[in-house]
This record gives structure tokens, C-alpha cells and sequence, in this order.
């Protein structure tokens, strides 16, 4: 197991990291994206990482299901773990990690399929259900817990295009979580939201750390404040300050965290 | 200079200015003009040659039921009890291009999918020219490939009791020569697909396979069918392969291992000869002519519906 390195002192209070970066490097090109982050993702709460934009926190966020994988060019050093296994290590199955670690994006994506094919799309490709009554269970029970089953009980056959924004993000929430993920990456998922669809999402959020461990990219420090309990703060690809949300709300240690939050820049 | 130092407006006002702006105007009416009047050419053309194929449609169905045209089983205009029945050619045209949809449509598509999904930037801007090529291949020399290549080929082979000219070969060739049109505009449909799908799929834990085949393939559909008929529709047109290889007997059958007439073969074996102008036999070309492009009209409305009817709008 890689060098556990806490920013702040672990209290005994605290749940243990679900994951962690060690010394996360990244780079796009020759470029350097993300300079040195370690930085815990705690079990069972909400993992907020705010700064100004480009300053790597959405390039964090996509090390923890590799999906920079995907990116031409891009080269990740360090260590990602979940539940202390490197997850860059030649023997994790990526297929196998992104089942474990799900993903929202900022932009709701539900696939052109019905609402019923788009929450049953990650139960059929790992093949999680024995027959068909056990696959409408997992479809009805994620559409619960992403509070959306009494919005679109009478129409599963309806196209998921159809809906409207806030129920189509909560849609891709349902089917994220339709694989029993253990963690659940969101990038910015509310920011093509109007203000009461993105409260919805967030008292959702709230909900979802009872049985999920949750990091979110958020461009809004309200969001930030009123969803997690942990808040990092990036800035120029460096993690400036790392701790509990209230105290870096209310007490940050440094110039710039405090500068930022006050809204000075960004 | 001295002008710079007057306000705006009075500049703007000037007798030149004013002049400049005028003839400007002139200029870009003129211009406009003349793009509508290149553009109006296809429409006049397309038009005329719509108007000619009725006229003598015409003639011809004076002499000829519409009834006998449609249901008669037997076509042949050139004997002395000449029977105009249009079925045989209908049903040669549309064999021989079903034999090359199933050609062209499994590999078009897979090949799409490896150029859009799977190959490298470097990889797909090899391949393309490569493949373009295959569309650049002048048809008389498929035609010869599918009569002395490809009819021997199966005789040796699966079918030894295949004659000389069959459909089967022909429709084999053609379909060959159909991949660049399934394979390109497919390939353009599945690289519109937005990458946040991709994205998403790829988010859930699915391979790149699974992503292709069950989001990328899926939200290309309407793409997907419209390149599929538009090709059917160059099939429906092609000529040169299906006189050679295909025999200019017209047949009613279903069998692609018999040789039979398209539309096109019958146009092309007739309108070389010496017929009197004027003529049943001459006037029939007009009529068959009419009934092919009636055909590829009725494919290219179905591919301009499924491109509407089953568009994704992201």
C-alpha cells in the first residue's frame, strides 16, 4: 500500500479515505495539468473540489474512473487508490473500476434509448441481472433513489431525450447508479441546470451519501458549501488547501483559499 | 486625410460614399443573381429531362395499357408479339441491388464503425483514399471482373452449376463498389454522435465495442439508413456491371444464381441499336426510363424521411 499523505490530521472522528490520490501528476502533451495532488476521498460523504476554471480539479475528478484514459496524449504519475489499490496499477480492469467508481458529467447525456434502456444500460453490459423481473427491479429501484420513479413510472418507453434537463441529469444519476457503484464522480452536474432543478439535484446529493461515496466538481461555492463536508480548493493545478467544508468557509489557512472564497478572484 | 478629421456621419454621407455604396449594392445584387441562376440550371435540367421521359411515356401508353405495363409477367418489346410487362426488369433491377446491399451493408458498416470508433487519426486518413478508390473504379471494368473473374470464381468454387451470366455475380461486384457510399456516410453519421455519449457509455465501464454497437451505432441510426438506401439507390442505377455480367435476358424470377435484365441493362442494350424513332420499342426505353427513376426518387424520399423521422438532436 502506497504512503498514505494527509494534508490535514487525520481525526479519529473522520471516515476513512474510500479513495486517494498520492502525488497525482498530469500531464496533457508537455503540458502539466496537475502538479503533485494527494488528496482523500472520504467514505460516505460528499468530496466538494472548487476553483477557477483550468485550475485541474474536473482533471482530478477524471483520475479517480481513469477516464482520462481516453484523452490522446494524456499521462497521469502518481497514485490513484480505492480501498488502498492503485487503480493506475497494470492489473485493475478499467472496465471493472469505472463499474465501481460511476461518473455524472456536466452536461446531461442520456444515450438516444428509452428511460428504461438508458438506467438498464450498465446492468446489461456487466450482466448483473439474472432475467427480466430482476432487471426491472434494479431500473425502478434506481430510478427511486435518483428520485425520478414517480416523474416517469407511466412512460419507461419514452425516449430519456425527452425529458427535461433537471430530470435527465437525475436520469444519468439512475443509471450511474443502477451498477451499485461505491463511489460516484460528479462534474459540474448542475451547471446546465436552472436553480430549481440544481436544488433538487443537490438535496438528491444529500441522500445519495447515505449509501455512496460522492466527489463533486462545482464551480459554485454555495453548491460547494451546501453539499460536502470535505471541500479541496485547486488553483493553477495545485491543491492549495484541503479540510472539512466549514472550516474552509469559515477559517481557511491560506491567503489564496481565503481569497477566492471571498470572491476576490476567479 | 483632412476627411478623417470630419465626424462620422458626414463622411458617411458624402456624394462618393454614397456613389461607393450604391455600385457596391449593384455588384452584390448581380452576384446573387448569378449563383441563383447556377443554381436554377440542375432544376431546369432535372426538369426537362422529367418532362421528355413523360412525353414519350406517353405515346407509349397509348399504345400499351398501363395494366399489361405493371402486371405482365413477360417483356418483349423487340418481338413480333412483343409484350410490354415491366415486372421482369423491376424485379432484375431490385435483385441485383439486394444481392449488393448485402454485400455493401455489412462491410460499409463495419468498416465505418473501425474508421470512426477504432482507427487513428493516421490510420483512417490512409484508408479513406484507399477506399474513395474503390468508387473511382470506372464501371465497365466491374462489369468485365464480374464476368470473368468473379461468375468463375463461383463456379470452381460454391456453385458449379452457376451459368455464365447470373445476377448473384453482378450483384457482388456492385456491392463492392457501394462500400465507399455506405462506409463514408456512415462513418460522417457516427462521428456527429457527440463524445459526451461516448463519454457516458465509456463512464459506465462498457469497452469501446459495446459503446460503439450500443450508443454510437444507435444515435447514428438515421444516418446510418439514409446512407444505406442512397446506396440501394446508386444500385438501382448502376448499369454497366448488370449488362455485362448479369445477361440481357429478361426473367421473372427470384433466383439470383439465373441470369436476368435490370432496367438499366435493357435501356442500355436497346438504346445502341437502330430502332425507328417513333417506334413502340423506341418509346418503351422512355417508359422503362421513367419507371427507374420513379424508383430511385421513392428511395431518395425514404432516405430524406429516415433523416428526418429518426434525427437525435443533441
Amino acid at each position: 500500500m502506497p504512503t498514505v499523505l494527509n494534508i490535514v490530521s487525520p481525526m479519529d472522528a473522520l471516515p476513512p479515505p474510500k479513495m486517494e490520490g498520492v502525488d497525482v501528476k498530469v500531464f496533457y502533451g508537455a503540458k502539466q495539468a496537475l502538479f503533485d495532488v494527494s488528496l482523500p476521498v472520504r467514505n460516505r460523504s460528499v468530496t466538494a473540489m472548487i476553483g477557477p476554471s483550468g485550475c485541474g480539479k474536473s482533471t482530478f475528478l477524471r483520475c479517480l474512473n481513469r477516464m482520462n484514459d481516453v484523452i490522446l496524449g494524456a499521462r497521469v504519475e502518481g497514485a490513484i487508490t480505492l480501498d488502498g489499490q492503485n487503480v493506475y496499477d497494470k492489473t485493475v480492469d478499467v472496465v471493472q473500476l469505472r463499474a465501481r467508481v460511476g461518473m455524472v458529467f456536466q452536461k446531461p447525456n442520456p444515450f438516444p434509448k428509452s428511460i428504461y434502456d438508458n438506467v438498464a444500460y450498465g446492468p446489461r453490459i456487466h450482466g448483473l441481472s439474472a432475467n427480466k423481473a430482476e432487471l426491472d427491479g434494479i431500473v425502478e429501484t434506481s430510478l427511486k433513489k435518483a428520485g425520478l420513479w414517480k416523474e416517469v413510472a407511466d412512460r419507461l418507453d419514452q425516449p430519456g431525450t425527452g425529458l427535461s434537463g433537471g430530470q435527465q441529469q437525475r436520469l444519468c444519476i439512475a443509471r450511474a447508479i443502477a451498477v451499485s457503484p461505491e463511489v460516484i464522480l460528479m462534474d459540474e452536474p448542475c451547471s446546465a441546470l436552472d436553480p430549481i432543478a440544481t436544488a433538487i439535484i443537490e438535496e438528491l446529493i444529500d441522500e445519495l451519501r447515505q449509501n455512496f461515496t460522492i466527489a463533486i466538481v462545482t464551480h459554485s461555492m454555495q453548491q460547494a458549501a451546501r453539499v460536502s463536508q470535505y471541500t479541496a480548493f485547486f488553483h493553477l493545478g495545485y491543491l492549495v488547501e484541503y479540510g472539512e467544508t466549514r472550516q474552509i468557509f469559515t477559517n481557511p489557512k491560506e491567503a489564496r483559499t481565503q481569497a477566492y472564497i471571498t470572491g476576490r478572484f476567479g | 486625410m483632412a476627411n478623417l478629421a470630419q465626424p462620422a456621419t458626414t463622411r458617411l454621407n458624402s456624394p462618393q460614399a454614397v456613389a461607393r455604396r450604391r455600385r457596391q449594392y449593384m455588384r452584390e445584387r448581380a452576384i446573387e443573381a448569378l449563383l441563383f441562376a447556377c443554381a436554377a440550371v440542375s432544376v431546369v435540367v432535372t426538369l426537362t429531362i422529367v418532362l421528355v421521359l413523360i412525353r414519350e411515356s406517353l405515346a407509349f401508353f397509348s399504345h400499351v395499357s398501363i395494366v399489361e405495363f405493371l402486371t405482365s409477367r413477360t417483356w418483349t418489346p423487340l418481338f413480333s408479339d412483343a409484350e410490354y410487362g415491366i415486372l421482369p426488369l423491376v424485379l432484375g433491377t431490385l435483385l441485383s441491388s439486394l444481392v449488393a446491399l448485402l454485400v455493401a451493408l455489412p462491410l460499409g458498416m463495419v468498416i465505418a464503425i473501425y474508421l470512426s470508433e477504432f482507427a487513428g487519426a493516421r490510420v483512417r486518413e490512409t484508408l479513406k483514399p484507399f477506399l474513395e478508390l474503390l468508387s473511382g473504379i470506372p464501371t465497365v471494368v466491374y462489369g468485365y471482373f464480374a464476368l470473368l473473374i468473379v461468375t468463375p470464381l463461383l463456379q470452381a468454387t460454391i456453385l458449379p452449376n452457376l451459368p455464365g451470366f447470373n445476377v448473384l455475380s453482378a450483384g457482388i461486384v456492385m456491392g463492392i463498389m457501394i462500400i465507399p457510399y455506405i462506409s463514408s456516410l456512415s462513418e460522417d453519421a457516427m462521428r456527429a454522435v457527440p463524445d459526451s455519449l461516448r463519454d457516458g457509455s465509456l463512464a459506465m465501464g462498457a469497452t469501446r465495442l459495446q459503446t460503439s454497437i450500443k450508443v454510437v451505432v444507435p444515435a447514428a441510426f438515421s444516418g446510418l439508413a439514409a446512407a444505406a438506401v442512397l446506396a440501394i439507390s446508386r444500385a438501382v442505377g448502376e448499369t454497366m456491371i448488370v449488362a455485362i455480367a448479369a445477361g440481357q435476358q429478361p426473367n421473372f424470377t427470384f433466383n439470383p444464381t439465373e441470369s436476368a435484365a435490370t432496367i438499366t441493362a435493357y435501356i442500355a442494350q436497346v438504346a445502341l441499336g437502330d430502332l425507328p424513332h417513333g417506334s413502340i420499342a423506341y418509346q418503351s426505353i422512355f417508359a422503362a426510363g421513367l419507371t427507374l427513376m420513379a424508383m430511385t426518387l421513392v428511395f431518395n424520399l425514404a432516405a430524406y424521411w429516415l433523416r428526418k423521422r429518426f434525427r437525435e438532436a443533441y
